[in-house]
């Protein structure tokens, strides 16, 4: 009787001599091929001599399958034949590591239930630490600030010029796109009122109240807490964040307080800056095809002009600077020894930081409303 | 056992530098079949280099790398990634992928090359390849951030062992590993090496793997190979370098230590053939 040959690779039962003759390449090339043939073959081993001399090439593939087969039988290496030195060692190795495995199963419907309350409950656990961190943080802050000493001015210094200094062109023209859209749609609409004017107060209005330090604040959510997480995280991979603590020295102090006090530094002054430029870009398209010339649009904005507007956006600046910096550096804390977790905590903080800057601010436009202001 | 026939890797008058600087000029190396090559040499000499060299990482500045009879940089990429298919390399940090299960690792490169295996079947070989490295069962399913050091390196070698490769590369394997692990180490390469018909070069500080499996040795020094011969030549070797390395006190130690264990491995080489 013999099972169906395959092209390099045969396998025969011989009834008469009471053997299993293998032949040709047992390799991993004919791995698929073989493996369901010897599976096939169970228990019909048992009791047969195996003659290997017919084989050309043998992997660890192959002798896996041929230690399978001593197994099924339960055989043992002395009843192989023909085999080499090398051939016997191989089995005999691969034998050795033949045990009972049980791999997990691969996922089933009722993980979805689980992978939801793991969600549930890591949400629940960002949110503790977040106020955790927020508190670790405020405990630190004043006594770093009552002493100047403790400033770290030239990490300060350096982290301003960072997150202030190299974001100001993009936040520049950004705002003053975003400024000429706003006074352009909202002219189109205005105009068939025959109150076209009116798009100076529009756009003065939305950008000191709102444009200017949001749209400021979702750059600098993508631009510096996305940062801020990647330099911390990296660190905390590579253990640095612990050698700070053996050093006697708080991670806190040393790498979270600079960057929130550039942060709370820069924030406030960018905001300033789209505002300016948010306007100055209506300026430019009342100009060009509005027939407002800059002169009346300055002379509108003066008369229109409430302090008030300018303080409830500014007052929110330093706000929206602490959650972006406490963000971005609980996240990189956050890392864990992998590469991969440096990106996963980094995507996360920028989706948490524009999340909250975005919803913060739509809590104080609601307490704004209730003030009158 | 001699003639060109038993060179796996011949590097000829191979130079490669950074900038004005020279890490290789003119070395010439030579990797006999079925040995395992310890390649040594002090910090910034270029092991590493000259590994990434011969599996096609880096492309020399000059000089040729043979591979199995084949000029590597002469050879059309199909062909090329077809020998370096018959490489197993094991970096310094082991390189796992941090995403996958040490299973999955191990399965990576059998999902590529033989996408005809089915998942049972790629568990089989993977299972196999994880035993062979000496890894307990249950270490399929962990990820490498949950493994130990010496159990990451482990977990690497299974999976640079996925293809069945001829040549094994393996880069300061036992660095960071504690005496007992390294030991164990060095016995694994050994039996690997025996059972799998395995060439093995070998990058390593460590003293007591050269005295325990090498074969031969090779010192690499002053932008070239100095010396490339059993250990015991190595040894008497005159050379400031390589007197102040194996004479020093842990040379001394690790000799003492070897000649204490009479088994040499360059013994049983010589009657042995591969399984091919």
């Amino acid at each position: 009787m013999a099972t169906p040959a395959t092209a390099g690779a045969t396998m025969t039962l011989d009834d008469a001599g009471n053997t299993l003759r293998l032949a040709g390449d047992w390799t991993l090339a004919q791995f698929t091929r073989l493996q369901p043939q010897t599976e096939r073959l169970g228990k019909r081993a048992a009791g047969r001599r195996l003659d290997l001399s017919g084989i050309q090439r043998l992997d660890s593939a192959g002798a896996l399958l041929i230690a399978t087969l001593l197994q099924q039988g339960e055989l043992s290496l002395a009843q192989i034949d023909g085999a080499s030195a090398e051939q016997q060692a191989l089995i005999k190795a691969t034998l050795a590591t033949l045990r009972p495995v049980s791999h997990p199963p691969l996922r089933r419907w009722s993980d979805f239930l689980h992978r939801v309350g793991q969600a549930s409950m890591e949400l629940l656990d960002q949110v503790r630490r977040l106020l955790g961190f927020v508190g670790q943080v405020t405990a630190t802050l004043p006594g770093a600030l009552l002493r100047p000493r403790r400033w770290r001015l030239t990490s300060l210094v350096h982290h301003i010029e960072q997150v202030g200094l190299d974001a100001l062109p993009i936040i520049a023209l950004l705002t003053f796109m975003v400024g000429a859209v706003i006074t352009f749609l909202g002219a189109v609409v205005l105009r068939d009122f025959g109150a076209s004017v009116f798009a100076v107060e529009l756009v003065s209005f939305s950008f000191l109240r709102e444009f200017g330090v949001l749209l400021t604040a979702i750059l600098l959510a993508g631009r510096t807490a996305s940062a801020f997480t990647a330099q911390i995280g990296a660190m905390k991979s590579r253990e640095e964040i612990d050698a700070i603590r053996t050093l006697g020295m708080d991670p806190i102090q040393v790498l979270v307080i600079p960057r929130l006090l550039a942060l709370l530094v820069a924030l406030p002054l960018l905001t300033f800056i789209a505002m300016v430029c948010g306007i100055l870009g209506g300026l430019v398209i009342c100009a060009m095809s509005l027939d407002i010339s800059p002169a009346m649009f300055l002379a509108r904005f003066q008369d229109t002009f409430e302090i008030r507007h300018f303080i409830v956006g500014m007052i929110k600046a330093p706000v929206f600077a602490m959650v972006i910096g406490l963000i971005g550096c609980l996240e990189g804390f956050k890392v864990s020894g992998s590469a991969e977790s440096v990106g996963q905590r980094t995507t996360s903080s920028v989706v948490q930081a524009i999340f909250m800057v975005i919803l913060l601010d739509a809590i104080f436009a609601l307490v704004f409303q209730e003030l009158g202001w | 056992m001699s003639g060109s026939d038993d060179l796996v890797i011949q590097v000829r008058g191979l130079v490669n530098q950074f900038g004005s600087q020279r890490v290789h000029d003119g070395l010439e190396l030579d990797v006999r079949r079925g040995e395992i090559l310890g390649v040594v040499g002090g910090s910034g000499t270029g092991k590493s280099v000259l590994m990434r060299a011969i599996v096609g990482l880096r492309e020399p500045d000059g000089g040729s790398v043979r591979v199995f009879g084949q000029n590597l940089q002469a050879l059309p990429a199909a062909r090329r990634r077809q020998v370096e298919r018959r490489f197993g390399v094991l970096f310094q940090d082991g390189a796992l992928f941090s995403s996958l299960t040490v299973g999955e690792n191990v399965q990576v490169p059998l999902r590529e090359q033989y996408p005809e295996l089915d998942g049972r079947q790629r568990d089989m070989l993977s299972d196999l390849k994880i035993g062979l490295a000496g890894l307990p069962a249950d270490a399929a399913d962990k990820y490498p951030s949950q493994l130990s050091g010496g159990m990451r390196k482990r977990a690497a070698l299974a999976r640079s062992l996925a293809l069945d490769p001829d040549i094994l590369f393996l880069d300061e394997p036992t660095a960071g590993l504690d005496p007992i692990g390294a030991a164990a180490f060095d016995q694994l390469l050994g039996t690997l090496r025996d059972a799998l018909g395995l060439t093995v070069f070998l990058i390593t500080h460590d003293l007591d793997t050269l005295y325990t499996i090498c074969d031969r040795v090779a010192v690499l020094a002053d932008k070239k190979v100095l010396v490339n011969a059993p250990l015991h030549e190595v040894e008497a070797f005159d050379h400031p370098w390589v007197q102040d390395y194996f004479h020093g006190p842990r040379g001394r130690a690790a000799q003492a230590a070897s000649s204490r264990q009479p088994s040499t491995p360059a013994a049983q080489n010589e009657t042995r053939t591969p399984p091919l």
